[in-house]
């Protein structure tokens, strides 16, 4: 469980994170998303302890992070920016944090096996490419068998069968039980993985809520489409307060606020012929982009302007 | 990377008595060992460290052989005048091991594993002291049993138990160790390896030469609580004018030296990474 309760940073004028309050739940794969520089590289380095807040106040398990005397078995971080000495080993990386909490060399040789980094690990970290480099990152994060997996952009760099592959891994975590949290810019990314989602935008909330509910929202007033041959007379019996009607083409309707089972039936009634009549639904992406796009004004300063925030107690 | 198979996640289950690990002094300790081992900087500066301390041994065949002897010529002093060169050595040295965590982002991972931070710090400084006291003292020990071999037909042999020797011998180490605590603690101060190296040069060897170029009775009352000049009169043998005493030399950059960690533990401490 990672708790954010109120939390801002400023770095000098710029505002990176402002009054943020949301919490990762145990159990299921929480994404993170915003567009670049809205505030998530920031969050997680607060969870982390490597930034202090500004104001307000990050746990992990409900704990300041900075109290643990074992972290790497509470969180196991993947952060964006590099976190290896490059002139060192994987394995010696990998070695010199397991002895910080005294893990055995055992534990060093399960981890690099787990992310595939054997022929690689007595290698020097600086000749690694971006992938071999993001899954000795997972490797240090899975280290102490954390309850918490948090990590920033874990597909950077990773080929496709490396995304599948985390993928599975996250979901295998999230299924033991574990709060996973793990950002992108990218809704796609996370539509696969993500059961929930948090998402930011210039530092502040837009929404939490779960990826189902994302998309339903967004596809809210998406309207529905119907192709008749009878578009015309459908047309004239549909016109009323609060509908609109747009055509594009011949015998094909855009209709908006009314719904598809009310067109239906109306179109029995009058014993009109209909060839398709669809439910129009945004993509996640879709719903995401309308989402950060707008996020100026769907964050206006009062509370009120806020019901997307579902606080987790 | 070519294809992985999914493993499933191995758990960590800890041994029947064995209670999972934390940060420990002595964890964090076994880390930075490993830490200071397993980059190639350390093996290149402490070897290079060492065979200059050996320079005194050159020093003093050359000095015995050419005529006249200076009268007041002290073999102790010439067994550790390798000090002088291999002191750079270990300073950077020193700025790195800090520095190299900052450049390359590894700090993150040092103190995301210990949070506290404070004490990744003592772990490493106390890690990095050792290694060289104990590396200096070989060499210093080396030096100093060569240097009186090279000088024993000229009339000029110490022994180890000559009044100051062993205190001399000892102190170059001491003063190396202490040069490298210094180095680390600027390092950590700047976070930056460039901005640290400068900065201790500019502590140890230009300071000396900016104090010198004033008039002589300014820089006579402050050299000798220069920082590298204090802890030079640790490592001498002959007392010059205008220079502490090995004690009170010794007592003065310890006090730098404080000085300098306190600032740098107080700014790890406070400032993010």
């Amino acid at each position: 469980m990672i708790e954010i309760t109120h939390a801002t940073k400023r770095y000098g004028e710029k505002t990176a994170v402002d009054d943020l309050t949301f919490a990762v739940r145990p159990g299921v794969v929480t994404g993170f998303l915003g567009p670049n520089g809205a505030g998530k590289s920031t969050t997680m380095r607060m969870i982390v302890g490597l930034s202090e807040p500004t104001s307000g106040t990050v746990t992990v398990n409900g704990h300041a992070y900075r109290e643990f005397t074992a972290p790497l078995h509470e969180v196991g971080a993947l952060l964006e920016a590099r976190a290896v000495h490059t002139g060192r080993s994987a394995y010696n990386h990998l070695l010199a944090l397991a002895q910080t909490h005294g893990l055995p060399r055992s534990r060093v040789d399960e981890v690099i096996s787990l992310v595939g980094l054997e022929p690689v690990a007595r290698k020097r970290v600086g000749g690694f490419s971006l992938g071999m480099g993001q899954r000795l990152g997972i490797a240090a994060a899975l280290l102490g068998d954390p309850e918490v997996v948090m990590l920033d952009e874990p597909t950077n760099g990773l080929d496709p069968d490396g995304i599948r592959w985390i993928r599975e891994l996250l979901k295998g975590l999230a299924d033991e039980g574990r709060t996973v949290f793990l950002s992108s810019h990218l809704m796609s990314e996370l539509a696969q993985t993500a059961e929930h989602v948090i998402v930011i935008g210039r530092g502040r909330l837009i929404a939490d809520t779960s990826v189902a509910d994302l998309v339903a929202r967004a596809s809210d007033g998406a309207g529905v489409m119907v192709r008749s041959p009878d578009a015309t007379r459908l047309r004239e019996l549909l016109a009323g307060p609060g509908v609109s009607v747009r055509s594009g083409e011949r015998e094909l309707l855009e209709v908006h606020g009314t719904s598809s089972a009310e067109i239906g039936a109306l179109a029995a009634r009058h014993g009109l012929v209909l060839h398709e009549l669809t439910p129009q639904t945004a993509s996640l992406e879709e719903a995401y982009m309308t989402l950060t796009h707008d996020s100026v004004e769907y964050l206006a300063p009062s509370e009120e302007d806020r019901p997307l925030m579902e606080i987790a107690a | 990377m070519s294809a992985t198979t999914i493993t499933p996640h191995p758990r960590l289950r800890p041994a029947a008595g064995r209670a999972p690990g934390r940060v420990t002094p002595g964890n964090l300790v076994r880390s930075e060992w490993t830490k200071l081992w397993t980059v190639r900087s350390t093996r290149w500066s402490l070897l290079a460290a060492f065979l200059l301390m050996l320079s005194g041994i050159a020093i003093a065949a050359i000095r015995v052989n050419s005529h006249p002897i200076p009268a007041h010529l002290s073999s102790i002093d010439m067994s550790v005048a390798g000090y002088h060169f291999a002191e750079l050595a270990i300073a950077v040295l020193g700025v790195m091991v800090i520095t190299g965590e900052y450049a390359t982002g590894m700090i993150r991972s040092s103190l995301m594993a210990a949070p506290r931070r404070l004490p990744v710090l003592w772990a490493k400084l106390a890690v990095f002291a050792a290694v060289t006291l104990v590396t200096m003292l070989v060499a210093s020990f080396i030096a100093f049993f060569a240097v009186q071999a090279v000088v024993s037909g000229h009339g000029l042999q110490h022994a180890i138990t000559d009044q100051n020797a062993l205190r001399t011998v000892i102190g170059a180490a001491v003063l190396m160790a202490g040069v490298g605590v210094l180095g680390t603690a600027v390092g950590a101060l700047t976070r930056n390896t460039a901005a640290g190296i400068s900065s201790v040069v500019a502590l140890l060897w230009v300071l000396p030469v900016v104090i010198s170029l004033l008039p002589s009775s300014i820089s006579n009352s402050v050299n000798p609580y220069l920082p590298s000049n204090a802890i030079a009169s640790l490592a001498s043998n002959t007392r010059a004018a205008h220079t502490l005493g090995p004690w009170a030399g010794l007592a003065v950059f310890a006090g730098y030296a404080a000085v300098l960690l306190a600032v740098a533990a107080v700014r790890l401490r406070r400032r993010d990474v």
